[in-house]
């Protein structure tokens, strides 16, 4: 079973680096996984894409995501400017970024065949880091809405990707936002 | 114990490298490539290894600065691509000519003008004929199997020449996978430190790449052909050993699903993943079809290829470069030649594609495996080239 993601964001949200974060966290838990970037030169503020893939096979393929089954959208400006349920599978997932519910986003995005979740990841971020950095809450959102990839495991890359304070902060938001996402 | 590490192909070549133990680097970055060297100037500050990194204020000089130090008999490596690649044309021939056997990693992208930055071949495949042993990875996992037996190939007194081995801008260099590495002790003893079998030295002076005339330039020149044939053994002896160490079996060429196949794709580096997957799909649908991608493009494996390709019926070659001009693009001019030497009557189309990184889809490669079918039921060649994706 293959599972593709795409993750929406802005550059300098740190899109690159969630989408290699679930990677690893599948790679430990003995799962094959691909991340990568919107490939290019970057430019921080724009809107940006990064991409994982998840299998339980060895992954061949090299190409492109155009159909994803799961969309994260980081940055909640995006939602309404850009088109982020673009090549969705049908039945597919969007986590977002949002204060509002996750009805009310479905409803913004017009979509009617996929399951929307919802968490306030801002609010988390500025709660527990008490800074603006809320792309690794994105991560628990999308452990509650598809357990792609164990909680141990994701804790652990995140404790030795970012050592010390930093680290068990980052496992307290992810938690926090596995708690706190709704979805519909 | 191997353990598994996530690396992108850039990180997983200069993990390699490090654990090679390379005395010199001598690098100028430049996308797609710069992180490669980036993450090995890293290791050398951070004393991971003991190496010399020269910062060099172009690639003619990276290269030049290569030269030197695999003459003085240390461990050489760089790393380039594009435009970097193209200035350092001149110094490949003077790699290959002085038997400096130099490894060098390239992250394939295109070549201005216009300026782009995405992969395709052009930049390796413009420097084709610089006499270097030439290798295309499919994933990160093959970039580091690859540059840790090149140096073993290039090292051996029998070869002693360059080795490039690439991989696809971006899609490889950029991309995170798991890979397998060794222990840095299991690398050494594959990899003993090198041998050089004549060095500059202040207190033995020899002179190297002096004026040669007609009366021995040909020869010299024959020595270089005689040397590339000899690497053919040689490659073949480094990737048993390394199969013995690792468990991964490099060679010639890697072929999925050729035994019974009607149809198949040729290609190489990472689109062969994607034409495999395609190729499963259409298994599933009880389409007999393969692909084969050669490893090693230069010296190209003519035998291994034969064999690969059996008693497939046709043929799709893809480039991911362009010979303006010419009959066919390169690889598949070199398929062609190859079926000729042979004797076989195998049908073959050729497919551009993929430049300035435009993607190749599965459907693109569903699309090319039809095509070819329709060629083995019918046997007619209607187009000898197609253009993949291209707004006309």
């Amino acid at each position: 079973m293959l599972t593709e993601v795409r993750w929406h964001g802005r550059g300098g949200q740190g899109i690159v680096t969630v989408s290699r974060l679930l990677a690893y966290a599948a790679l430990l838990d003995g799962k094959y996984a691909q991340a990568f970037p919107e490939f290019g030169p970057e430019r921080r503020g724009a809107p940006v894409t990064g991409y994982t893939r998840i299998s339980d096979e060895p992954i061949v393929i090299h190409s492109q995501i155009y159909n994803p089954h799961v969309v994260v959208v980081v940055d909640p400006t995006l939602i309404g400017n850009i088109d982020v349920a673009r090549g969705l599978i049908p039945g597919g997932l969007i986590v977002a970024h949002s204060e509002r519910s996750p009805e009310e986003v479905k409803k913004s995005l017009g979509i009617t065949n996929a399951k929307v979740y919802t968490v306030n990841a801002m609010r988390i971020a500025l709660d527990i880091l008490g800074r603006p950095i809320y792309n690794t809450a994105m991560l628990g959102a999308l452990l509650k809405a598809i357990p792609l990839v164990s909680m141990d495991s994701m804790t652990k890359v995140i404790l030795e990707r970012f050592p010390g304070a930093v680290g068990e902060k980052n496992v307290a938001v992810i938690k926090r936002a596995y708690e706190e996402a709704v979805g519909v | 114990m191997a353990r598994l590490m996530g690396l992108t192909g850039n990180e997983a070549i200069a993990y390699a490298v490090k654990q090679c133990n390379v005395d010199v680097v001598a690098a100028y970055p430049i996308t797609p490539q710069t992180i490669m060297v980036e993450v090995i100037s890293e290791y050398v500050h951070n004393g991971e290894i003991n190496a010399e990194f020269i910062c060099v204020e172009s690639e003619h000089s990276a290269m030049s600065a290569c030269v030197g130090a695999s003459l003085t008999g240390a461990r050489v490596f760089t790393a380039t691509a594009s435009q970097g690649l193209a200035l350092m044309h001149e110094m490949l021939y003077i790699a290959s000519g002085l038997r400096c056997p130099i490894v060098m990693g390239v992250a394939n992208r295109a070549l201005s003008a216009p300026i782009n930055i995405h992969g395709d071949h052009s930049d390796m495949m413009g420097s084709r004929d610089c006499g270097w042993i030439q290798i295309y990875a499919e994933n990160a996992q093959e970039a580091y199997d690859w540059i840790i037996q090149a140096f073993k190939i290039a090292e051996d007194p029998r070869v002693l020449l360059p080795v490039s081995v690439n991989i696809d801008g971006f899609i490889l260099s950029h991309s995170m996978e798991g890979v397998s590495v060794l222990d840095d002790e299991d690398v050494l003893s594959f990899l003993p430190p090198r041998k050089p079998v004549i060095t500059v030295d202040p207190d033995k002076p020899i002179t190297v790449g002096a004026l040669c005339l007609p009366d021995y330039y040909f020869e010299i020149k024959f020595q270089q052909i005689q040397a590339l044939k000899e690497a053919y053994n040689v490659i073949r002896e480094v990737n048993r050993e390394y199969e013995k160490l690792t468990g991964r079996r490099y060679d010639f060429v890697d072929s999925y699903a050729m035994d019974d196949a009607d149809a198949a794709i040729v290609c190489l580096g990472s689109t062969a993943g994607t034409a495999k997957a395609v190729a499963r799909w259409l298994r599933s649908e009880g389409k007999k079809v393969g692909v084969v991608k050669p490893w090693v493009y230069r010296p190209f494996p003519e035998e291994e290829l034969i064999k690969a390709l059996g008693d497939v019926k046709a043929l799709a070659v893809l480039d991911k470069a362009c010979s303006f001009g010419a009959p066919f693009n390169a690889l598949c001019s070199d398929i062609i030649a190859t079926l000729y030497r042979y004797g076989k009557d195998i049908k073959v189309f050729n497919c551009l594609y993929g430049l300035g990184g435009r993607d190749i889809t599965p459907n693109d490669l569903k699309a090319i495996f039809n095509d070819a079918l329709e060629i083995a039921k019918t046997g007619i060649v209607k187009e000898y080239m197609k253009f993949i994706g291209v707004r006309e």
